[in-house]
């Protein structure tokens, strides 16, 4: 079904400061690309989306994040610890404000789908993304966009991943708050994962296990 | 047939076919938690194929699950996961089985001999598929009852169809056979489907009598007066319940023949040789055997057996067996010259239906073989006479007449059924243009060529599996519609099949009230006015 797409369409220069809260934000650039997953380095250390947030990459990509990694800017050069004698981990970065520049903060996604002229598809795009564009976290509106059918689950589900299981289950709780009735939402997509998975009920309930399904959540 | 017959009626999915066989059934994969509880056994299903519909039955329901190790993998894992199991992993599936074919333009629904593809749409039948493959209520078919779930809808039966063969309906006690024979009697009569004797064991069907729930039910000749005649063995019985009779019934012990002994040889405990003795017995004293060797004395029986060639003992077993005869009220030593039976057919012959009560004799069953056997004889002969006459004469045949018989088991059980005039007519008289009806609960006991000759079968609920067994014999599909038949309820249900209907049907019995009472009031049929021009009897019968 073809979903609108926010009226606010993003541009390079949005400030996550300034950003509405609802809208798209803006937080890194593709800095690895292959059809089906994306590696981004975040514009401030530490400034990842949570695991299993719905990415947009540029315009058109979808992605959901599936791992978040922090390491020395220079591979080269291994960080080394500095806190003896300071009292907390904060005056670690006080007292050496260089360390924002030295350290990196590496996002990995799962391409999950794309989106042609308004419509949204569930399946992997024909060209990966080009390295430097702009990585998004998608508004709720976007979310509830794309997320509507949950086909996308199968990529996940058929990626490499050994923690796949773990990334599905994030990515549903970071969607479910999006919808207006969360428990519907989770169990639609469970059933459209049970689908998927007809031979393997035991995976099913382990990923389900991982939601808040419990009466009341 | 719809309610209000102007809005079409939406279909109801239930599913997809999936797999299956024309012999074993398609299966069908239900699509909703909701069409899982609600499909039952013998609920209508179409299938609409590509070029084709198809009608058919549901006879078995399975729970199946695409990962063989999934119930290990439930196990503690909560309401959310059987949720999410149930209708992808885990489904139902629906064995129908494919009955008629229903081509787009054609006259009518043809028998299935060809099966719709995968993932054809499976439907709930709507009232109108239902109609369109029973028919409606007209001068042939009388309304019989409902499908199951689809009180509205109505299954009705050609009663011209039905009585040009033997009939059978089946059931254990208190299943509701005698309230379906009313109703099948009713419909016959009204229609002047065929002319019916009945042979009421139990004094039912001719007068007014209580149902088993303290009902009143209204005999024949309540609803249609003069056109039935009840004829009384035990009039006493009948001036107690106040029933209006037309002719007691006496038999003269002249009329009693060797074949009727033969027949009552298992109830009366008279051995082969006793019966062989009776043939001799009338080979010497001619049409009064009977009452001549009974008023033998015992030293005379020894002169009798010296001179017949006979052992005195069995001789003498005879007539103690036999003399039990003489304890019966209606038989009459005078003779009457077979006026009964001269009665009984010519009421027939004048189109009045006639019902036999047999009143207090209704328990007893030599009375009623006896009795039975000997008129049915009678009228044989007289029917086969005069079918030949007009088929010679290149006249009408005479109206199909309807035996209705009780307790058929034990007429035409293996042993007898060669040799009672019941076992003749289930066999061959349909070209003599007599039928039987047989009432009865041990199907079992009937003889398996009688069964097979058995052209519709109404069955309610029976509980022995030999009867289940006996019952379906040759009926195409006997395996799925045993699955049906042990899901019956115990009252006012039946599975029917056979020559008189499309397909095989689990009907809830229209209800034996003032309602019924009141379609039976129309002459001809109940059915609206000019929805079928009501056919002569000529153009029914030729």
């Amino acid at each position: 079904m073809p979903a609108a797409r926010p009226a606010s369409s993003p541009s390079p220069s949005t400030d996550p400061a300034t950003a509405d809260p609802g809208a798209t934000t803006k937080f890194g650039e593709v800095v690895e690309a292959s059809v089906d997953s994306v590696v981004g380095q975040c514009h401030t250390l530490y400034g990842a989306p949570p695991l299993g947030t719905l990415v947009r990459v540029g315009a058109s990509l979808f992605a959901v994040v599936d791992g978040v990694s922090t390491a020395a800017l220079d591979p080269g050069r291994r960080v080394i610890a500095r806190g003896a004698g300071l009292e907390s981990e904060s005056d670690v970065y006080a007292e050496n404000p260089q360390l924002e520049r030295l350290l990196r903060t590496d996002v990995t996604l799962t391409v999950v789908g794309h989106e042609e002229s308004g419509r949204y598809f569930q399946h992997l795009p024909p060209l990966p993304p080009r390295i430097h564009t702009f990585l998004y976290a998608c508004s709720g509106t976007e979310v509830r966009g794309f997320m509507e059918r949950s086909d996308w689950t199968a990529l996940v589900l058929a990626s490499a991943l050994p923690t796949a299981d773990d990334v599905l289950a994030a990515a549903l709780r970071e969607a479910a708050p999006h919808f207006g009735d969360p428990r519907a939402f989770l169990m639609q997509a469970c059933r459209t994962i049970a689908s998927q998975l007809p031979t393997d009920a035991a995976r099913l309930a382990a990923i389900m296990r991982r939601l808040p399904l419990s009466e009341g959540s | 047939m719809t309610t209000n017959g102007t809005e079409p009626e939406v279909p109801v999915r239930i599913g997809a076919v999936v797999g299956g066989s024309l012999s074993r059934g398609l299966d069908v994969r239900l699509e909703s938690a909701r069409a899982v509880e609600d499909v039952k056994v013998g609920t209508f299903v179409t299938v609409q194929g590509q070029f084709n519909r198809f009608f058919g039955i549901v006879t078995d329901l399975q729970l199946e699950s695409s990962d063989p190790r999934m119930a290990s993998a439930v196990a503690g894992g909560g309401a959310a996961l059987a949720e999410a199991l149930s209708g992808t992993t885990a489904y139902s599936t629906a064995s129908v089985t494919p009955m008629l074919t229903m081509t787009a333009g054609d006259e009518g629904p043809q028998p299935a001999r060809s099966m719709p593809p995968h993932f054809a749409d499976a439907y709930r039948a709507s009232n109108d598929d239902v109609a369109a493959v029973f028919g409606s209520e007209d001068a042939r078919h009388i309304w019989i009852g409902s499908p199951l779930d689809m009180e509205d809808t109505r299954v009705c039966l050609n009663l011209e169809e039905f009585v040009k063969r033997s009939n059978g309906v089946f059931g254990k006690s208190g299943s509701g056979k005698s309230f379906l024979t009313r109703i099948l009697l009713a419909g016959i009569l009204q229609r002047n489907a065929a002319i019916n004797l009945v042979f009421d064991m139990h004094s039912e069907y001719g007068w007014q009598s209580t149902s088993e729930s303290g009902y009143a039910a209204k005999g024949l000749k309540q609803l249609f007066g003069s056109r039935v005649s009840v004829f009384t063995l035990d009039p006493a019985s009948s001036r107690r319940r106040g029933a209006s009779t037309d002719y007691d019934v006496v038999i003269g012990f002249d009329e009693i023949e060797p074949d009727d002994i033969a027949v009552l040889a298992s109830t009366l405990h008279v051995t082969d040789l006793g019966v062989q003795s009776c043939y001799a017995l009338e080979r010497r004293f001619g049409r009064n055997w009977l009452l001549e060797f009974l008023h033998h004395s015992q030293e005379d029986l020894a002169s009798l057996a010296d001179s017949m060639a006979e052992n005195a003992g069995t001789l003498g077993a005879l007539r103690r067996r036999l003399s039990q005869l003489q304890r019966f009220g209606f038989m009459s030593e005078h003779s009457t010259g077979g006026s009964a039976v001269r009665q009984v057919l010519e009421h027939l012959q004048d189109n009045r239906h006639v019902v036999l009560e047999f009143g207090s004799y209704g328990d007893n069953i030599t009375a009623y073989l006896l009795v039975a056997n000997l008129i049915t004889r009678r009228i044989h002969a007289e029917y086969r006479e005069r079918t030949e006459k007009a088929l010679a004469e290149g006249k009408p045949q005479p109206t199909p007449l309807l035996i209705t018989i009780e307790e058929a088991h034990r007429f035409l059980d293996p042993g007898v059924a060669g040799q009672t005039i019941f076992g003749t007519i289930a066999r061959e008289m349909r070209k003599y243009r007599v039928t039987l009806l047989v009432v009865d609960q041990r199907p079992s006991g009937i003889d398996g060529e009688v069964l097979s000759q058995v052209g519709t079968r109404i069955v309610c609920q029976l509980d022995n599996d030999r009867d289940v067994d006996a019952v379906l014999t040759g009926a195409p599909g006997s395996r799925e519609l045993k699955t049906v038949l042990s899901r019956l309820e115990s009252q006012q249900q039946s599975l029917m099949f056979g020559h008189a209907l499309p397909m095989p049907v689990v009907v809830r019995t229209r209800a034996y009230d003032e309602a019924f009472y009141a379609d039976m009031s129309v002459p001809g049929h109940g059915a609206a006015p000019g929805s079928a021009s009501t056919p002569s009897r000529s153009d029914l019968f030729g």
